[in-house]
């Protein structure tokens, strides 16, 4: 497998004239799961946006990654379209190219993902976990190696979202990632690297060891857990 | 069958104070005929009712169909094109301010007494509606989808095509339903103002003629008409459209 690229950002991020992150230096390392986390508004998303190259009226002053046709995205909602079947929402991203899709391989991603039996049937005939598993398929159709996650799984019951934490984990393998969250033990259970962004600065929390996705009930995984939501709620 | 069954009572209470109405009054059968005499009016007039008929169904149809594809291209240019939105918006909103009714002596003398000016006159008052709802619809796009777009780079025109307008359709299918019920008005307003033919001309003639028995046959035979066009609109809609582009919706 090729090397994905890195993700790296060093500025300032605002709105019109309202700044929003000053002298910002953020770095995503290739091939990494990067989960980012902060207070609400704090401009989680603005940033991620700007690396989706979705610029809706961003400003933002300094050095940004150039990576225009490598990314694929996928947010809270799962923004499935409901006309299309599930196996066509998979393949969204050839027709929107004008390429022509391969559908078998949209079958086989359909059926990694759990839901090889549900491909014709349609979004709203479908669970909200479910669904995500499609979007989930989406993303590995585009076959990018920078995938942005922005709270994926933060609609999601407890048992679900820990069941698709270990999906992502496994079928995002090899891939640079950068994932907001609000959630601490996602945050433990999936970065390589954990980032609490702050309007003043950023700051790494040191990781749990061992390979992703990490057990729920693992002794420092618990500790460092602990530990986030203490920094968070202080940061409030 | 519980519907059919209220629609039916609902009809018959109708009928019953109609005929209440005649009895309490005593009022002469050229003022309000009977719905027993109505009844053997349109029986007797089938053939007159029928070929009249047909030619005003033909000019709301016509004029629905025209009216529809009009309006879908005008909101796919209006939504697409932010040049032609500022200059043509201001002149759309002003357009509504005369009233439709007012133009169709106009359209009359422009299009002739046949089924030109009366298509015309459907068409123009349904245009607006359909228009508008689908230039809305376009406009109103839920955003994680566009967004989802722009990440999977599309261009514009598969944006258009793949997620702007199937994502509009159901807002296209409400100015449909609103069209359905206007477009009968534009029609018999044009047959009113000058024609040789169809309901309205059947309508105002027998009217001249104090045979309000006819006027009033001409009358129901349009009100069913315009009760099936919309059942009709509303079936086509909901099945072809509705249905398929907002299940979550219907
Ligand atoms: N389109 C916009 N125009 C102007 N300001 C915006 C726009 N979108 C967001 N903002 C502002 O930018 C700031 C950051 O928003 P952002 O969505 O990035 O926050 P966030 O960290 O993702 O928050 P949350 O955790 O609630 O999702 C907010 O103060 C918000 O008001
Ligand atoms: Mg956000």
């Amino acid at each position: 497998m090729k090397i994905a690229p890195g993700l790296n950002f060093r500025g300032s991020i605002g709105w019109k004239d309202r700044v929003l992150l000053r002298d910002l230096d953020f770095a995503a390392r290739p091939g990494e799961w990067t989960c980012l986390l902060g207070a609400s508004g704090v401009g989680k998303s603005t940033l991620l946006r700007l690396f989706a190259g979705l610029d809706d009226g961003i400003q933002f002053d300094g050095t940004l990654s150039d990576v225009s046709g490598q990314v694929a995205m996928m947010a809270q909602s799962d923004a499935l379209l409901p006309w299309l079947t599930v196996l066509d929402n998979v393949l969204i991203g050839a027709r929107l190219r004008g390429e022509t899709a391969d559908r078998s391989r949209g079958q086989d991603l359909l059926i990694d993902v759990g839901l090889g039996d549900h491909s014709h049937k349609r979004p709203h005939e479908l669970s909200g976990g479910q669904r995500q598993r499609v979007a989930l398929a989406r993303v590995l159709m585009e076959d990018r190696p920078i995938v942005l996650l922005d709270e994926p799984f933060s609609a999601l019951d407890a048992l679900t979202r820990s069941q698709m934490q270990d999906l992502a984990a496994g079928v995002l393998r090899g891939k640079t990632v950068l994932m907001v969250t609000h959630d601490p033990n996602e945050a433990v259970r999936l970065g390589h690297r954990i980032i609490i962004l702050t309007q003043q600065s950023l700051e790494a929390i040191e990781p749990p060891t061992g390979d992703i996705p990490r057990g729920i009930e693992a002794e420092d995984v618990l500790r460092i857990q602990a530990g986030l939501l203490q920094k968070l709620r202080t940061q409030i | 069958m519980k519907q059919l069954a209220v629609t039916c009572a609902s009809i018959f209470l109708g009928l019953a104070l109609w005929q209440g109405v005649i009895w309490a009054t005593d009022l002469p059968r050229f003022i309000l005929p009977a719905p027993a005499l109505v009844a053997q009016t349109i029986w007797e007039s089938r053939a007159l009712l029928a070929e009249n008929a047909l030619v005003t169904i033909s000019e709301v149809v016509l004029g629905l169909i025209l009216g529809a594809a009009l309006g879908f291209g005008s909101g796919i240019v209006l939504a697409t094109s932010p040049r032609v939105r500022a200059l043509v918006q201001p002149l759309l909103v002003f357009s509504q301010a005369v009233p439709v009714f007012a133009l169709a002596p106009i359209l009359t003398l422009w299009f002739g007494y046949g089924l030109g000016s009366k298509i015309a006159m459907a068409l123009l008052i349904i245009y607006f509606p359909v228009t508008s709802s689908f230039f809305d619809a376009l406009m109103r796009v839920p955003k994680n989808w566009l967004d989802m777009g722009h990440v999977m780079s599309a261009n514009r025109a598969r944006l258009l095509w793949h997620i702007r307008v199937p994502a509009a359709l159901p807002g296209f299918a409400s100015g449909l339903r609103l069209a359905a019920v206007y477009a009968p008005i534009g029609a018999i307003i044009g047959e009113w103002v000058g024609a040789s033919k169809g309901l309205g001309y059947l309508m105002l003639l027998a009217n001249g003629r104090a045979k309000t028995d006819l006027m009033f046959a001409a009358l129901i035979v349009l009100a069913v008409f315009t009760l099936i066009l919309h059942a009709g609109v509303s079936a086509f809609v909901k099945h072809w459209i509705e249905r398929r582009f907002a299940p979550d919706q219907h």
